[in-house]
């Protein structure tokens, strides 16, 4: 068994589209960089200020500057109208173009200014113009410099093309992030070989091609050339191919989450069955799925009616779980066109556990129970939870005081608890952990903490589809919190690990049932 | 020498300041086609800014420069000086480009095409084997890259051949069989040359007339016998003791 070498060969259409991300970001980086340098080289205050911007530039952070593009895409929609599209290649394109702007700017404007100035005293006392200067003499002698920032550029972008995968850009980083969420190292290795293996071809061809500039070698430049024009177009050749056959294909957006993940797949088993082709982009931003599936960069997403409440409808209340659920529809319906096809069954809410030992001792079901005996326990949360609105508004509401309150990084909230460190943790409701430790998650009958329930969303393009809707429906209702719990648990533990696949089929199963 | 030649070459009152620093001042003479003339004088003195105002490398302040009756101000720079054959100081070979390609160059400005026995002509002028024109410059030593550099200037089939400094970084030997080789050049291909030297001794030796500057104005114009028989005034004469001061002395070793 090799799974690694097998994970590797599956990345085809990932590596495709990652080589052509990468090349058509290097280009434009090019095709901006090479007249803006030639300009510098004229003028020292139009040196000074693009190489600033481009310093600026370098200093965001790639995934930031990735994410940046959806919000100022959205605000050039007013100007390039509602098609623009905000996720996937186009932003990546952009912020990648950007980030390789700074290493070709940086040596083209070094080159053309450390020029022999008796070097540039000929060309104009022979009696060249400024374009034949250029061409004949400033742009030979720069080309080795210059195509080593282009081999610099390229190197960078190859590397931060795998976040362009947080945006819904099909690319390597796809393994990456999905091997990270799951803990399915394969899948990581698999991602950064392939992505690390691309870097060094690319190195090597570009280096090719510079030592060929530099030693006045034609064949050398030539051959590096081509064999990168050949790698280039043969990504092209591949994804057209893979394209043709796909020409009416549903795309799956999930987070980058065990359950998203499993979900996704799910939800793409059930209408590949029914006959559509599927496409997954996974590992989203949480941010960026809802405006993904409302933007048509995706069609089908899951998503919680307790997140789209607060960061969508920028609501703080909280009307009970059946009347946010039909708020989020109706508001949905009108304002975004997206429609929501259900709930799935489960909620993956913020909730508060305790051991099977510690609930049996204190006889705790509900969190009024604990609040009882709040003052002699000790809660545990992960860092952000006791800034969260959702603590203020149980504990408010319960009038919970504990006798110690401590933060611990997620991973370890759940040992902490088994150890005794901490008596009660705050929960993801559908946490797998919650199911293979015996967990109890207290009840909430005063409904203080806002539901999550899972829903599922179809993109306005598809909102009205028959046959999607009846694709998903035994999805439906139909997933309870156990059985989203065990699924979760395969894919998270360390032992006989599942991929998500594996899980989301085994999901689909117990549904049938 | 009977008849009068024309001004080929005029300056007109040309003066030349950088930041009231004046580099040249109203310099006013013609030069005749057909003359050999040396400008010499101290570093600083102006003589290369001077050169350089023929062929707008440098743009005078004041004054005007005739080529042949015309104002070199009017029109574009780079027609003028595909005109003018200029042989540089750091030699300016470019380095990218081969033998051959480097002595079409002006020619290839111009759109136009050397035939390759035209390049193989121009490298005998300068006593170069014709196989040279498939090496680059890195390839030749330095007298054979200048030989190259003076085939280049005389490409363009220009009348006018401007140099500046053009032997300084050669050996001794190489630089005394090179100037006697362009001196013949000049005379065979009737050619009107503006030598840079601040070798006084390279001035007598190659020039037909000597111009001597100092702080941006000339101060000798006289023929190297006349300068030899102690004319052109007391900074020429400081110029010319130099050489004849090291005759002297070797004539004494010798004795």
């Amino acid at each position: 068994m090799s799974p690694l070498p097998d994970a590797i060969l599956d990345l085809g259409p990932q590596l495709a589209e990652h080589v052509l991300l990468c090349a058509a970001a290097v280009a434009l980086g090019i095709a901006v960089a090479l007249p803006l340098a030639v300009w510098a080289s004229r003028s020292p205050p139009v040196a000074r200020v693009a190489l600033g911007f481009a310093s600026l530039v370098q200093t965001i952070p790639a995934l930031a500057l990735l994410a940046l593009f959806f919000p100022i895409l959205l605000a050039a929609r007013s100007v390039f109208g509602e098609d623009l599209p905000t996720l996937g290649f186009l932003p990546a394109w952009l912020a990648l173009a950007l980030y390789a702007l700074l290493p070709i700017l940086r040596n083209a404007v070094t080159a053309l200014a450390n020029l022999d100035d008796e070097l540039i005293e000929a060309a104009d006392g022979l009696g060249m113009t400024s374009w034949q200067k250029l061409r004949l003499v400033q742009a030979p002698l720069a080309a080795p410099y210059v195509m080593a920032g282009i081999r610099t550029a390229s190197v960078w972008t190859i590397g931060a093309a795998t976040l362009a995968t947080t945006i819904g850009q099909r690319s390597l980083g796809d393994p990456i992030f999905a091997g990270l969420q799951t803990q399915n190292w394969v899948l990581v290795l698999a991602g950064c070989f392939a992505s690390a293996g691309l870097a060094l071809v690319a190195d090597g061809l570009f280096g090719l091609v510079e030592r060929g500039f530099a030693k006045r070698r034609p064949a050398l430049v030539i051959t590096g050339a081509l064999l990168a024009l050949a790698g280039i177009a043969g990504a092209a050749l591949s994804l057209v191919d893979w394209r043709s056959e796909s020409r009416e294909t549903v795309v799956i957006g999930a987070k980058s989450f065990s359950e998203q993940y499993i979900l996704g797949r799910a939800i793409g088993t059930l209408l590949e069955d029914a006959g559509f082709v599927v496409e997954y982009r996974e590992g989203l931003g949480s941010a960026v799925v809802h405006n993904a599936v409302a933007s048509g960069a995706i069609d089908v997403s899951v998503d919680y009616t307790g997140t789209l409440w607060a960061n969508e409808l920028g609501r703080s209340d909280n009307p009970g779980r059946a009347a946010m659920y039909d708020e989020i529809v109706r508001w949905e319906k009108e304002n975004t066109g997206v429609a929501v096809l259900g709930r799935l069954g489960f909620e993956n809410a913020y909730g508060l556990a305790v051991t099977q030992q510690t609930a049996e001792r204190y006889g705790l079901e509900s969190i009024a129970d604990l609040a009882a005996v709040a003052p002699q326990l000790t809660i545990g949360g992960d860092p952000e939870w006791f800034e969260r609105p959702e603590w203020t508004a149980v504990r408010d509401a319960y009038g919970l005081r504990f006798g110690e309150q401590r933060t611990y990084s997620p991973t370890f909230m759940y040992d902490a608890l088994i150890s005794g460190e901490a008596d009660a943790i705050s929960a993801y409701t559908s946490d797998g952990r919650i199911a293979a430790e015996n967990l109890v998650v207290l009840s909430d009958p005063r409904e203080a903490l806002p539901s999550y329930d899972a829903i599922v969303l179809i993109s306005p393009r598809l909102a009205g589809d028959d046959a999607i809707a009846d694709a998903l429906q035994p999805l439906l209702g139909s997933v309870d919190v156990a059985t989203m719990r065990q699924a979760n648990y395969a894919v998270d533990r360390q032992d006989d690990k599942w991929p998500p696949e594996r899980a989301a089929d085994w999901l689909l199963k117990q549904v049938a049932r | 020498m009977g008849s009068v030649p024309h001004a080929f070459l005029r300056f007109d009152a040309l003066g030349k300041t950088y930041d009231e620093v004046h580099a040249v001042r109203d310099v006013s003479l013609d030069i005749a086609r057909g003359e050999f003339v040396a400008l010499v004088g101290a570093s600083g003195s102006g003589k290369s800014t001077l050169l350089k105002c023929i062929n707008r490398l440098v743009e005078p302040s004041s004054g005007r420069v005739l080529l042949d009756g015309q104002d070199v101000l009017d029109g574009p720079p780079a027609p003028l000086r595909r005109r003018i054959g200029y042989v540089f100081q750091g030699i300016g070979l470019f380095p990218h480009m081969r033998v051959a390609e480097n002595i079409t160059l002006t020619a290839r400005l111009e759109g136009e095409r050397l035939p390759d026995k035209r390049i193989a002509e121009l490298l005998e002028l300068v006593e170069l084997d014709p196989a040279m024109a498939k090496r680059l410059p890195a390839e030749l030593s330095g007298g054979q890259r200048q030989r190259v550099g003076v085939a280049r200037a005389l490409a363009g089939d220009s009348h006018l051949l401007l140099m500046d400094e053009p032997f300084g970084a050669l050996d001794p030997i190489t630089r005394g069989q090179l100037g006697e080789r362009v001196r013949r050049l000049h005379d065979e291909l009737d050619l009107t040359t503006v030598m840079v030297t601040h070798d006084m001794a390279e001035a007598l030796l190659l020039a037909t007339r000597v111009l001597v500057m100092d702080a941006g104005r000339i101060v000798a114009d006289e023929t190297p016998a006349a300068l030899l028989a102690g004319e052109g005034g007391d900074i020429a004469q400081a110029l010319v003791d130099v050489p004849r001061a090291q005759a002297r002395q070797l004539a004494g070793i010798g004795k």
